[in-house]
């Protein structure tokens, strides 16, 4: 089976084409980094994504937050459930952990507040 | 007086006030019209900043904060909550906030760095009514984003640039249903891996050739017509469509913010629709340089810090009284490619020339030539126009030249 995509890895967003027999990728063809040849593979077997979204604080105001490793990507509205569903207190900064250990990345502030 | 005055403390003030500093200048000022330094990239909180400059992806508030936290490790001073209001010819800046009133500030160089503005439902001429529930893409995400507030449920987007498709992203991330996005060009002007990771990904139809036409309801939107343009951008009527929505986001274009540099009597280029600049990002006006969206837009903000590093240690140099030998070289395009920066080269020295193309190509030849002589060129296999380029031209290709010609040749 022949599988075409668009690399998200970095700004460039070349256009993959994978073949795929059995669940495993065979090639990976049109990438122009290692990196395009592993987003490839893990993206037909089981496609990972980062999350960025806000947090609510507990003055009202909203802090931007992220995972910081790319999660499965069928977890990603369980995640925004989750975080939807927190408060997080102030003071906070930059790389601070707010939830840890959820669906194998924690969550972390990307601003200080 | 004071040495440099940064107007702008986004990540072009900031980068060129560092790099200014770590040329020697200590004598500087950053004037920001927002409450906080980082200006737009406040309200960028997803990731893919930061690739080229520090090899890993971070989210736009963590990229500014590299830059603040280097500012104020050098103490650089900056102003925030302050409106420049007025530059004139002779370098004096007219600004106002509320401790210190108003006030003028002479300054021996001046770096231009206020960035752009969205282009605004003004400017598309649609028709119809005209309800709450209409909002630039950019407004939208600092509600979303920065005042933690949903603009709407069901959404349509006008224009595929990066901000709209980051925003059909962020909104249905937040539970709103966008319904399309529709781009009135046959191609998208955002980048591919955001259509892939932002429409592709949640199901978000992409019309390319497709606008909105006219626009319902009277207190609130209630829903837009959209069709199909054929080749001349007219639209066709047997293509009309009816989607309910209660927001409409219009991702449509940005424009530099140009007025005080206008006040200043900054020539601009007719094209980027910002200051005509030379190889060090120097205006017209002696000691007054432009970088970052201010001078054009990018897509990267990697390049704007890259820009605004060339600003800040081209105005120490200028504060310190160091320059080459004396060029005039000015840069021509061929329409293909619709712009350079610089545009003129006026001093002998190595230089990176920054280009956007017209359309979509493949299989072309960045070609330079120098009195109908080819002396320079590079193969690329897909240029687009949403993806900035760029060449490095050794002095000696310009040599003896007074013009030089950027053409785009099929392979």
């Amino acid at each position: 089976m022949k599988r075409e995509l668009t690399c998200i890895i970095c700004p460039i967003g070349c256009s993959l084409e994978v073949k795929i027999d059995n669940g495993e990728v065979k090639s990976v063809k049109g990438n122009t980094c290692p990196r395009g040849k592993k987003y490839a593979e893990t993206e037909c077997i089981a496609p990972m994504r980062t999350v960025t979204t806000t947090m609510k604080c507990d003055d009202g105001s909203v802090v931007p937050v992220k995972t910081d490793s790319p999660i499965p990507k069928e977890k990603v509205f369980e995640l925004m459930k989750i975080i939807n569903n927190s408060v997080t207190h102030l003071p906070i900064s930059v790389g601070d952990v707010i939830i840890e250990n959820v669906f194998g990345c924690n969550i972390v502030a990307t601003k200080n507040m | 007086m004071t040495d440099l005055v940064i107007i702008g403390g986004g990540p072009a003030g900031m980068s060129a006030a560092i790099a200014a500093y770590e040329s020697g200048i200590r004598d500087i000022l950053i004037l920001e019209r927002d409450s906080r330094l980082g200006g737009i990239l406040g309200q960028c909180i997803h990731n893919g900043f930061g690739l080229h400059r520090f090899g890993e992806e971070l989210t736009g508030p963590e990229y500014a904060w590299r830059y603040e936290e280097k500012v104020r490790a050098m103490n650089i001073p900056f102003k925030l909550g302050t409106m420049v209001l007025d530059i004139n010819e002779n370098k004096v800046i007219t600004a106002t906030n509320e401790d210190d009133g108003i006030f003028q500030i002479e300054a021996k160089a001046i770096i231009l760095a206020m960035g752009c503005r969205e282009r605004s439902k003004g400017a598309l001429n649609i028709a119809g009514t005209r309800p709450a529930g209409i909002y630039s893409a950019g407004t939208a995400q600092k509600f979303v984003n920065i005042e933690g507030y949903m603009p709407g449920k069901n959404v349509v987007i006008l224009g595929s640039g990066d901000i709209g498709l980051i925003m059909a992203r962020r909104m249905t991330l937040e539970g709103a249903k966008v319904h399309a996005v529709c781009e009135l060009m046959p191609y998208s002007g955002g980048l591919a891996r955001n259509i892939e990771q932002c429409l592709n990904d949640f199901g978000i139809p992409l019309k390319l050739s497709h606008t909105v036409v006219e626009i319902h309801g009277k207190e609130r939107l209630e829903g837009v017509t959209i069709a199909k343009v054929d080749e001349n951008r007219r639209p066709i009527a047997e293509t009309r469509e009816y989607i309910p929505c209660d927001t409409l986001l219009l991702s449509v274009g940005l424009i530099p913010e140009n007025e005080l540099s206008k006040s200043a009597g900054v020539a601009l280029d007719r094209v980027t629709s910002g200051a005509i600049v030379d190889q060090d990002r120097q205006t017209n006006i002696e000691g007054v340089y432009a970088c970052g969206n201010v001078l054009h837009v990018h897509d990267l903000v990697d390049y704007v810090s890259e820009e605004a590093e060339i600003a800040g240690k081209s105005a120490a140099a200028y504060i310190k009284g160091e320059k080459c030998d004396a060029v005039s070289v000015d840069i021509k395009t061929d329409g293909r490619i619709r712009y350079t920066v610089p545009q003129k080269i006026t001093q002998d020295k190595d230089i990176s020339v920054y280009f956007r193309v017209s359309d979509v190509f493949r299989n072309v030849t960045v070609a330079v030539y120098k009195n109908g002589e080819k002396v320079f060129s590079k193969k690329r296999p897909k240029v687009a126009p949403g993806e900035m380029e760029s060449i490095k031209l050794s002095k000696n290709i310009f040599a003896g030249a007074s013009e030089l010609e950027f053409r785009l040749e099929q392979n």
